[in-house]
């Protein structure tokens, strides 16, 4: 349960609203839902709605229509490639394609064991870095600019390596 | 410019610490405004300036905050940091780099528009950005410049980031406030407008980042001297993104009224290769487009004479084009995505990007036939002037001036297929 497990940073997000406008705690909250359970599940949408004294539907069309939100389990990193026009002038679309060739996974598809999926994605401000490209995990999001194949496998070995290593 | 007044962090290093900020004079107009200066004269010198908004609309930021009803009580300062424009990327470089500006800039602002409560409204993919923001937002609380009755004033003052989750329409304003309330990111039907009905109902400013770290400099050192900076009508300096085919992208602080051929060659370093510029989009992804001629290159670079050539300056996010680009393909670029972001709720804004979406895929397959790209510019007109918010405008204008300027690109696909087709079409498959 949130309620639980991330008492305090539900209290201090919720006091940044007016105690009588709880629901503009929901984005927040359910950021803090894919954080802990990798996607926005059902049972989430009803933890937040209780929190923010709104329904689960309610909570539901929020998280349908914002795309960070996740409907469905993703990989344990998800690889968000910039394919709009500034990014695509510099070879960001190969570079979403070759990605998806060397992990043999088409675009929103996720790698068997499970711990990658590809996206493209729209521009994320870093047009002067491109190609970009975003990681998306239960640490958050990270930025990672100027990327090539090279840059961006060595990234993903990375990732795929710390997996491997026993949680401390 | 010898100087930076927004970039800052490029002349003074670490002047994201505030020991640094402060040592540079940090604070100091927050402390001119509330020891010697009311509201009131805080706004005064602000429309004195004749500072502009610098989120795209150029609206006069003085004017803006006098439409605030009198004696409406709480009031809000909501701040635009959904930078989400294919193009624009100076609100980052500036809330990360030059934190503590932007946050006196936003003090000032409030105190202007006697709002005692401010959002940050970051788009979702600043997530690292907003940590650090609420970072330097509890060490400028922790140094007196936050709380309850500030530097001895009557005036209160709390500051909060809030995280977006991937909406480019939350740009928008009333979008913004919506999201911002837990809703989803549709644009509110106007009047009423924010000033009278904001952020719950109540009197709001939103303005952008850049325009709020402007606010500092205008206030320690007066309007008079920010007006010797720019064109009278355009005045102070301007955050300059510089993207697309040059060799040094980047951010770029200047003067408004620099020409384009300043930017992207003397500070741009030119195109790669030596190539020709074919077109420039003067304001991110939803620019009307502007052949690269002589001419434009030798245009200032401000709000005036950029509309006066059937463009606008927007955000400043300037994207050169080289003459290897087809505008047929760009065009498909920037209409997949306003078609992604519109928000669904008018209908020439939803249905009108999905069909020229699909126009433009089929013009790219080497399929499509005269009539096709006839019917794409039909659409487009229907577009236009129907819509609830800008959304709706910013699709058309890349579609509309590559069809008008550079017809030729969209002919050569009716007769022979694209290279790009085959990865296109498999894209949406």
């Amino acid at each position: 349960m949130l309620a639980d497990k991330h008492a305090d940073e539900i209290r201090s997000l919720l006091e940044r609203y007016p105690p009588e406008r709880k629901r503009s705690a929901v984005m927040p909250l359910l950021h803090l839902a894919q954080r802990e359970y990798g996607w926005i599940t059902r049972a989430a949408l009803q933890e937040v709605a209780e929190l923010t004294e709104t329904t689960s539907t309610e909570v539901g069309t929020v998280a349908g229509f914002y795309t960070l939100y996740r409907s469905q389990p993703a990989g344990t990193h998800t690889i968000q490639v910039c394919t709009d026009l500034p990014c695509a002038l510099k070879g960001g679309e190969e570079l979403a394609k070759k990605l998806c060739a060397n992990l043999g996974v088409r675009l929103g598809e996720v790698t068997p064991d499970g711990l990658f999926m590809v996206e493209e994605v729209m521009c994320l401000a870093g047009c002067d870095r491109a190609p970009v490209l975003q990681v998306q995990d239960a640490r958050g999001i990270q930025y990672h600019e100027n990327q090539n194949e090279d840059s961006a496998m060595r990234l993903i070995g990375d990732l795929r390596r710390a997996s491997k290593e026993p949680k401390a | 410019m010898s100087e930076h007044i927004l970039l800052r962090h490029r002349d003074v290093a670490d002047i994201d610490k505030l020991e640094v900020y402060l040592a540079h004079g940090g604070f100091e107009a927050l402390r001119k405004a509330l020891t010697a200066q009311t509201p009131a004269q805080v706004l005064e010198e602000v429309k004195a300036s004749g500072l502009r908004g610098r989120g795209g609309a150029g609206f006069p930021t003085g004017v803006k905050w006098s439409f605030l009803p009198k004696d409406v009580f709480p009031r809000y300062l909501v701040v635009n940091a959904d930078e989400s424009e294919p193009g624009t990327f100076k609100d980052r470089e500036l809330m990360e780099r030059n934190p503590f500006q932007f946050l006196e800039g936003i003090a000032l602002a409030a105190y202007a528009a006697q709002a005692e409560r401010a959002y940050i409204y970051c788009r979702g993919e600043f997530w690292d950005l907003a940590r650090d923001l609420d970072r330097h937002i509890a060490q400028m609380g922790d140094a007196g410049w936050l709380g309850a009755r500030l530097q001895g004033s009557t005036f209160s003052l709390e500051i909060y980031t809030h995280l977006g989750a991937g909406a480019y329409i939350c740009g928008e304003e009333t979008a913004l406030l919506e999201s911002l309330e837990g809703k989803i990111g549709q644009p509110r039907i106007r009047p009423p407008f924010p000033a009278t009905y904001g952020l719950f109902g109540k009197p709001t400013v939103i303005n952008n980042v850049e325009t709020l770290t402007n606010l500092p400099p205008i206030i320690a050192r007066g309007a008079a001297w920010y007006r010797t900076i720019g064109t009278p009508k355009s005045s102070g300096p301007k955050v300059f993104s510089l993207s697309g085919h040059v060799n040094r992208p980047g951010n770029y602080e200047l003067p408004l009224g620099t020409t384009f051929r300043t930017l992207i060659y003397d500070l741009g370093g030119g195109l790669p290769g030596g190539r020709k510029p074919k077109a420039i989009m003067p304001a991110g992804a939803s620019s009307t487009l502007l052949r690269a001629t002589e001419a434009v290159l030798d245009m200032p670079m401000d709000y005036e004479s950029v509309a006066a050539a059937g463009s606008m300056l927007g955000s400043a996010s300037v994207i050169v084009l080289d003459e290897t680009v087809d505008m047929s393909w760009l065009a498909l670029k920037t209409s997949r995505f306003f078609k992604h972001e519109s928000c669904g709720k008018c209908t020439p804004c939803r249905e009108g990007t999905y069909w020229m979406l699909r126009l433009l895929e089929h013009i790219q397959s080497g399929e499509a036939t005269a009539e096709d790209v006839h019917l794409l510019g039909q659409v487009a007109g229907q577009i236009q002037n129907k819509c609830l918010c800008p959304l709706g405008e910013f699709a058309i204008g890349p579609v509309q001036s590559s069809l008008a300027l550079f017809a030729e690109d969209f002919q050569l696909h009716i007769s022979q297929p694209s290279p790009r087709a085959a990865a296109v079409v498999s894209e949406h498959a």
